[in-house]
């Protein structure tokens, strides 16, 4: 994704602040990322007075978009941004492209192996990929099921340090 | 139009309906999260359709597509209304529909209706993953022991009649086929050619039928949808109006 603390400078500082608000909203089923770093927000904007924030879900039937739509509109009114909506828009679906190199980092420390490669290749090259161990960083893993604990994970295990550990899977 | 959305959201709705039966009580629990998150998607699926279904009727909420609406008026495909059985049926009929609606939806991502395309486009990732579950699956247990062997085979028989209801075009069809394009007659070919070479590599043998089974997507539904709906539509029919 295009670095995103420079597309920021260019914003308003109205919009600067409510991204910054932004900042402190927790994927709740990831709760190391935040929205921004998840790559969910698509834009954030003022028209006629309302702050209107657009976002996309990450997979169809995630279950934490309306909590994540909630949280976002919660944090907003708790910063006196008090008239916002929070919209759903799909106009290119989401791909883990979109989570910030910072996301990355934070999901690898909280123990989730971060999305490798790129997803253009097609998802069905996806389980033949070397996925790295977030723990020891042993290449010497395996799969163990294409579906994990939600929609955008796999489970995994090292064949080294012996831990299972999930995988963000690249979408 | 609207008709056609509809039969896509029903197709969603009832298979992550019957999928999500699993839950609980999948064979080992490494499968039964993976048939959980499959029933997700398309639970999740078929509201983004019901969704787009209600911006062209006004008043109509995606609850009320799904809660308030009767056996005759829905329009799922029959296949996707039988019963999940055992593992071999339930993996047979997500095997034959995921490769279908993978052709449908890389169709349906390049036709000219906006709305539609962006739906499929989301969709089409998650039924990518769909696709290699259910064929994995249909592998291992063709090439795996003779029970499993005989049990997949006894239910990709029994299952293949349904399939000539994914080509056979329902007016809604035909009039998206008009408008955009997607063509099913196209799909069919393709569709055979994979699901054939899949089928062979498990060391199965593909079935043939004289006789379809059609009539879903006018309505005509197997006494099997019924008691979907009657699940399904419990909470609504009881309490109307209830929210929480």
């Amino acid at each position: 994704m295009v670095n995103q603390s420079s597309i920021r400078e260019q914003l308003s500082t109205e919009i600067q602040d409510i991204y910054n608000v932004l900042d402190t909203v927790l994927d709740p089923e990831v709760p190391v990322l935040t929205v921004v770093d998840l790559g969910i927000i698509r834009s954030v904007r003022k028209e006629n007075g309302t702050i209107q924030v657009d976002i996309c879900p990450t997979y169809s039937g995630c279950p934490a978009l309306d909590v994540i739509a909630i949280d976002i509109k919660f944090a907003l009114d708790q910063a006196c941004f008090t008239n916002s909506k929070v919209n759903y828009i799909l106009d290119q679906p989401w791909t883990t492209d979109w989570i910030s190199e910072d996301g990355k980092r934070k999901l690898k420390e909280y123990g989730i192996a971060p999305p490798q490669g790129s997803p253009d290749k097609g998802q069905l090259g996806e389980m033949d990929k070397t996925i790295i161990c977030p723990i020891c960083d042993s290449k010497n893993t395996e799969m163990i099921s294409a579906f994990g604990s939600t929609a955008c994970k796999s489970l995994y295990r090292c064949k080294d340090c012996l831990e299972p550990f999930d995988y963000f899977k690249c979408h | 139009m609207h008709n056609y959305i509809l039969q896509l959201g029903d197709n969603s709705l009832i298979l992550g309906h019957r999928i999500s039966e699993w839950c609980g009580h999948g064979p080992v629990l490494e499968q039964d999260i993976a048939l959980t998150n499959i029933a997700l998607d398309h639970v999740g699926q078929a509201r983004m359709y019901y969704q787009l279904a209600s911006t062209m009727e006004p008043g109509k909420t995606e609850d009320d597509y799904a809660y308030l609406r009767t056996v005759t008026e829905y329009k799922n495909l029959l296949l996707l209304e039988q019963e999940n059985k055992d593992f071999g049926y339930t993996i047979a009929r997500s095997f034959y529909y995921d490769q279908f609606h993978l052709l449908l939806l890389r169709a349906l991502k390049s036709c000219g209706n906006k709305d539609l395309s962006e739906i499929a486009a989301q969709a089409y990732k998650e039924v990518s993953y769909h696709c290699r579950f259910s064929s994995d699956w249909v592998k291992r247990l063709g090439d795996g022991t003779e029970e499993s062997h005989r049990r997949i085979q006894r239910a990709l028989d029994d299952f293949f009649p349904y399939t000539a209801e994914f080509f056979t075009p329902s007016e809604a069809d035909n009039y998206v086929s008009g408008k955009y394009g997607v063509d099913l007659s196209k799909l069919s070919s393709q569709w055979s050619v994979i699901v054939e070479n899949i089928v062979r590599e498990a060391t199965l043998t593909m079935p043939t039928t004289p006789y379809p089974q059609l009539g879903g997507k006018q309505g005509h539904h197997s006494e099997k949808l019924g008691f979907i709906l009657t699940e399904l539509q419990y909470m609504q029919r009881t309490y109307p109006n209830s929210t929480w």
